[in-house]
């Protein structure tokens, strides 16, 4: 490339470099870069505080985990597991560091009288899907099952994937989920927390649905994906 | 006999081959495998999580809690009695405070991150085995860390400094044999362990830590090649989300 091309390039698009680094790596030097998600500085050096995808796009320099245990944020929909009945509701496992509740006002739309039995409306071992409506500093999580498509859980496959990669599954305006649905003709449920819930006509379907999941989750930091489950979505068809 | 040559045909200042692998235990949140010479250790990490019983819990931060432990069949011949023992949980308290300093648990007060390291096999630098592979689980389960920890020995056989012992170094008698792991982060070059068996003069311990450094960063390369080589893929490219 000439001088001029590699001057035209940097001027359509800032300039963007990515790769892998791990902890401690220094990312850039001088204080003409800004440490953002992911990162500190250091006197004149900006360093990697975790293993990841480091982004550098104009002056800012990020860093997007490859792992990691699911963070809980308000408004997030997640799939959990009912863990535990209290007088004030439920306790539900959504696969973090810490226990989420549902409470009595946010469990249903009809109303609960007071001296009812809870278990008949969640019982322990049933799953939901549930939005977070509150976490606090001490990371005590308020869950709703009030809004569209929140419900109970109940038949379908459920697996886990690990939550950094949830993006990717659903990609760009859901339009990797959006495909595996389509094709495999599932109904797919895909929590912010890493837990899937996918219900279809045929088993096969099913089957085939999960593995194009399972293949993002061991991809997701290379190019060309959508192309990749594309195919293997229409080999998978043929097949069945 | 004076000790001019190491047994192994080794230089002074050389380690024992390595080999790091990350993402060895599959039902593990982060897991690293560490080998040097004939010490094998496995670490494997997992959390952070709640913590009981709760009495441990700190409301400000997670806390790291780690085991170190010697497989009954791992020692260099009398089978080691499993279970902890005195050694074990000096060992685990050590590379507990050599892991606090890097990780940064802030976002996830009163929780827990368990370090389990097991070694399969020993032959003397275990604790310096199972530190480099447990910077690794960690790194590996995407807790936030400010650097890695390395960790190798440095010791002294007669009147020679020398560089990751083996267990026959460690064992001559005829000679004053000391025995010294330090454990760094290789970025600042800080010392978050350092213990000592036997004796060394002042200028003795100097030059025994500029070698270290030597080895540290070697061996702190061969950390980060394994961590990245775990999303290493031909030639389709990283891209990000």
């Amino acid at each position: 490339m000439s001088d001029v091309e590699v001057q035209q390039a940097t001027e359509v698009a800032p300039v963007e470099i990515k790769r892998i680094v791990v902890p401690g790596e220094v990312l850039a030097e001088g204080m003409d870069y800004l440490p953002g998600e992911g990162t500190f500085r250091d006197n004149n050096q900006i360093i990697a505080n975790a293993l990841g995808l480091m982004i550098i796009r104009g002056r800012l320099v990020k860093l997007i985990p490859l792992s990691g245990k699911y963070m809980p944020k308000r408004d997030d929909i997640v799939i959990g597991m009912v863990t535990d009945i209290t007088s004030k509701g439920w306790i539900v496992d959504i696969n973090c560091a810490y226990h989420a509740m549902i409470t009595l006002r946010d469990a249903t739309a009809e109303f609960i009288p007071k001296e009812a039995d809870l278990s008949k409306y969640f019982n322990i071992g049933e799953y939901v899907l549930a939005r977070i409506v509150k976490v606090t500093s001490q990371k005590l999580i308020d869950l709703s099952l009030r809004g569209p498509r929140l419900m109970k859980l109940t038949g379908g496959r459920l697996f886990e994937i690990n939550p950094t990669k949830v993006p990717r599954v659903i990609g760009k305006k859901a339009s990797m989920i959006t495909m595996i649905k389509e094709k495999t003709a599932c109904n797919v449920f895909v929590g912010q927390n890493g837990l899937i819930w996918l219900n279809g006509n045929e088993p096969k379907g099913e089957v085939l649905a999960v593995n194009a999941i399972l293949k993002i989750e061991r991809e997701s930091h290379l190019s060309g994906l959508t192309e990749e489950i594309e195919k293997f979505l229409d080999e998978g068809l043929k097949n069945l | 006999m004076a000790y001019t040559k190491r047994h192994d045909g080794r230089k002074f200042d050389e380690t024992r081959e390595i080999t790091a692998k990350v993402g060895v235990i599959k039902n593990a949140d982060g897991s690293a495998y560490f080998k040097i010479g004939s010490t094998e250790a496995y670490a494997a990490v997992y959390g952070p999580r709640e913590l009981y019983p709760s009495f441990l819990k700190d409301p400000s931060r997670g806390v790291i809690r780690c085991y170190y432990n010697m497989l009954p069949f791992s020692g260099m011949g009398e089978r080691v009695r499993p279970g902890p023992s005195r050694r074990s949980k000096e060992i685990s308290y050590v590379t507990e405070k050599a892991l606090q300093p890097v990780i940064n648990l802030e976002d996830f007060p009163n929780t827990v991150v368990d370090v389990y390291i097991e070694l399969t096999e020993t032959d003397a630098g275990s604790r310096c085995a199972g530190i480099c592979a447990a910077a690794m689980a960690l790194a590996d389960a995407g807790i936030p860390m400010r650097d890695i920890v390395t960790a190798v020995s440095a010791g002294k056989v007669g009147k020679n400094i020398l560089i990751d012992l083996d267990y026959s170094e460690e064992a001559i008698d005829d000679e004053p044999v000391a025995d010294m792991p330090v454990a760094m982060l290789p970025r600042t070059k800080e010392v978050v362990l350092l213990q000592m068996d036997g004796q060394l003069s002042e200028k003795e311990l100097a030059d025994a830590l500029v070698m270290v450094q030597k080895a540290i960063d070697k061996i702190a390369n061969i950390q980060r090649e394994a961590l990245k080589a775990k999303f290493a893929d031909g030639d389709r490219n990283v891209i990000g989300e």
